[in-house]
């Protein structure tokens, strides 16, 4: 649980983030977007003390972040960036090893961390941990760089526009993966990023920024739904949101009992997806299946088209 | 089509060098003979140098090697022969001296003459391409500087050139010498090693505080526009001022003339590149890797001594690189102000005519500030070899 209260940073006149105050469920992906200059990646550095706020304070699971000196407590919180920002004159693991070695684990144990998160991010601990970060794809970077930040088990990982420099089909495996490393670590993950279709793909929680001020915190499908603000639903675009309204929903999720004529259509499939495809075959409703093969009802055209409105 | 011609077989530059030093040989003195250190001289022919045997097998290495210049195209092959030729020609000086000076006579003076400095340019340029395009790694050229100083210093051991002018001046001078390089070598390295314990942090602070770089370093700039003898003579007023108000100073040796204004000045010409060498390194380093480690819980001396300065050494150590054959030449021109060290020869040798006491001094310093930069380049390669 982060608990941000009424964060304010200031340089001079210019105030970059404006009395911000939210909080951040434990084990969730909260996704901070905005343009640039709108102070988001401010306040997420101000989480870790990178950047010391101005007034206002940060509670980490009932833990002022003031009271240690930042080097500590910068030490148990998770920190990735653009640009990956490993170290190119240590090796793949001595980069990985860099916090738990702050903390003094012994080396055994860094060894083994090592070799694990090595497994985890697909990259064979034999062949990569003694290569240097400029031997690496891109990717392959990047995944180094978000396992330094997880070496020393911290519960919160700050990431800061971490696939900003992936290419498009790079950055959504990238996506895909976090999603599933957070699962598996149960990590408090906030994600700063300028790019609205990562935060609906990611964010169980989605915060605007705009000018240094929050101007919505929400559901995604909340934004989609109900805007606060005019500058939001001009952020998240109004053409398709419809359409963006359906992708937050699977055909799972949406399921209601009965028979149809239709299409199978896999359960974890989004309504966005199922509703091309009923588009494409000319059929009203589509048949659901589970991925053990079992039927978990239909999803009916009518049914789809109600999801895709604000209630 | 061939790809390798008869005519594009035939190296241009080894045979340009080859033809050289065929016609040096052959047409220029290979010594010169002078009564005593100020009489002027009067050359030998290689012919006249060493008669008989010697002489023509001189003349056959040289056709030999002029020959490997034109046609190898190894270049391990170029470099023994170039090197052959070298080892050759310096030990026939040697050779030709002897023969020439009458026995127990400590007063003629032989030299080189034109054709042997000729031979040796030519077969060091080929020696130097050969070196070039074998890309030795750094291990293999201070390797290659040791053993050429372990053959050198064989050389003197064994008296080879005892009865060259250069050493004659040498022994006249052999109480001195060793204090005057020591003198030299104490105020280059010390110079270097004050202004990086002064530049380090002055360079790092200029990094941190933009506003402090621009007046910092236009000051050192301008101290290294000041011509070096404007420069001693400058500060000669203050430390003579010093000397006379404070005895204590003048009991340690700082005076307006003497090695402390020699040592001040060779200081403050040594500040400019360390300082803008650590500033531009640390600029270099990558400010992603720089937020990343403070983002991990690295404190700022981490960051400055595991990150930033480790990332900065190449190009720290170039400025080291730089100043240090600077300053070693620089040197020299201390010894006016009674700096001491190996400028003190050449100002003597100026004053008394003598050219090979000016070598005496000259050749040293050429020979320290060239072996340093070999050993310096040789430690920024293995250092900058770290991926940046």
């Amino acid at each position: 649980m982060i608990e941000i209260d009424s964060l304010t940073k200031q340089y001079g006149a210019a105030t970059v983030v404006d009395a911000v105050s939210m909080s951040i469920a434990s084990g969730s992906i909260t996704v901070v977007v905005g343009t640039s200059g709108s102070g988001k990646s401010t306040l997420l550095r101000m989480i870790n003390r990178l950047v010391e706020p101005t007034s206002g304070r940060v509670v980490i699971d009932g833990r002022d972040t003031a009271t240690a000196p930042g080097h500590q407590l910068r030490r148990h919180i998770g920190y990735a960036i653009q640009g990956h920002g490993l170290f190119p004159h240590r090796t793949v693991a001595e980069n990985i090893a860099t916090v738990p070695r702050l903390l003094g684990w012994e080396a055994a144990r860094v060894r083994a961390r090592v070799e694990e998160l090595l497994r985890i991010f697909q990259l064979e601990p034999g062949e990569y941990a003694a290569k240097f970060p400029h031997q690496l794809s891109g990717g392959q970077q990047q995944r180094v760089g978000v396992a330094r930040a997880l070496a020393a088990e911290p519960g919160v990982l700050l990431m800061d526009e971490p696939f900003g420099a992936l290419d498009p089909i790079i950055r959504g495996q990238a996506q895909d993966d976090l999603r599933d490393i957070q699962r598996r670590f149960g990590t408090t993950v906030v994600l700063v990023t300028h790019d609205m279709d990562e935060a609906f793909r990611l964010g169980d929680r989605v915060a605007v920024m705009t000018r240094g001020r929050l101007l919505q915190y929400d559901r995604p499908a909340m934004l989609l739904k109900h805007p606060a603000d005019p500058f939001v639903s001009r952020l998240t675009g109004t053409s398709d949101r419809s359409l963006k309204l359906l992708s937050l929903t699977t055909a799972a999720q949406a399921a209601e009992p009965g028979a149809a004529d239709g299409p199978v259509v896999a359960a974890e499939a989004s309504l966005r997806d199922v509703l091309s495809e009923l588009v494409w075959s000319g059929a009203a409703d589509a048949k659901v299946r589970r991925a053990d093969g079992t039927l978990a009802g239909r999803v009916t055209l009518a049914g789809i088209l109600a999801l895709g409105r604000a209630d | 089509m061939s790809p390798l011609s008869p005519l594009r077989r035939i190296d241009r530059l080894g045979t340009l060098l080859g033809l050289a030093g065929v016609a040096a040989l052959a047409v220029l003195p290979f010594v010169v003979f002078k009564e005593n250190r100020i009489a002027s001289g009067s050359a030998r022919s290689l012919a006249e140098a060493l008669p008989g045997g010697l002489g023509v097998g001189l003349a056959a290495v040289i056709v030999l090697v002029a020959l490997a210049a034109a046609l190898v195209r190894r270049p391990g092959a170029r470099l023994v022969a170039a090197l052959v030729g070298l080892v050759t020609v310096a030990l026939a000086v040697g050779r030709a001296a002897d023969a020439l000076t009458p026995a127990g006579n400590r007063l003629v003076r032989i030299s080189p003459g034109v054709g042997a400095w000729v031979l040796l340019l030519v077969c060091a340029l080929v020696a130097t391409d050969a070196l070039a395009r074998l890309r030795p790694g750094p291990a293999a050229r201070v390797a290659c500087l040791a053993l050429t100083a372990a053959a050198a210093y064989a050389a003197f051991a064994l008296g080879t050139f005892d009865h060259l002018s250069i050493m004659r001046e040498y022994a006249v001078n052999a109480s001195g010498f060793p204090r005057e390089a020591r003198q030299h070598v104490l105020l280059a390295l010390g110079s270097v090693a004050a202004a990086a314990i002064v530049g380090l942090p002055v360079g790092i602070a200029c990094h941190r505080a933009p506003r402090v770089r621009g007046p910092v370093l236009q000051t050192l700039n301008l101290v290294q526009t000041i011509p070096s003898i404007a420069l001693f003579g400058i500060l000669m007023v203050p430390l003579g001022a010093l000397a006379t108000a404070v005895p204590l100073a003048a009991e340690l040796g700082i005076n307006g003339i003497g090695p402390a204004p020699a040592a001040i000045a060779l200081f403050l010409y040594a500040l400019l590149p360390l300082v803008a060498n650590t500033t531009v390194g640390l600029a270099r380093v990558s400010p992603a890797a720089v937020d990343a480690a403070r983002g991990m819980g690295l404190t700022d001396w981490q960051v400055l001594t595991q990150i930033e300065l480790v990332l900065a050494l190449p190009v720290i150590i170039t400025g080291i690189r730089i100043v240090l054959v600077q300053n070693i030449g620089l040197v020299t021109v201390a010894a006016l102000i009674g700096g001491g060290g190996l400028g003190t020869y050449v100002f003597q040798g100026v004053g008394q005519t003598a050219i090979d006491l000016v070598l005496l001094g000259a050749i040293p310093t050429v020979v320290l500030a060239f072996s340093s930069a070999v050993v310096l380049d040789a430690l920024v390669d293995v250092i900058g070899r770290n991926p940046q």
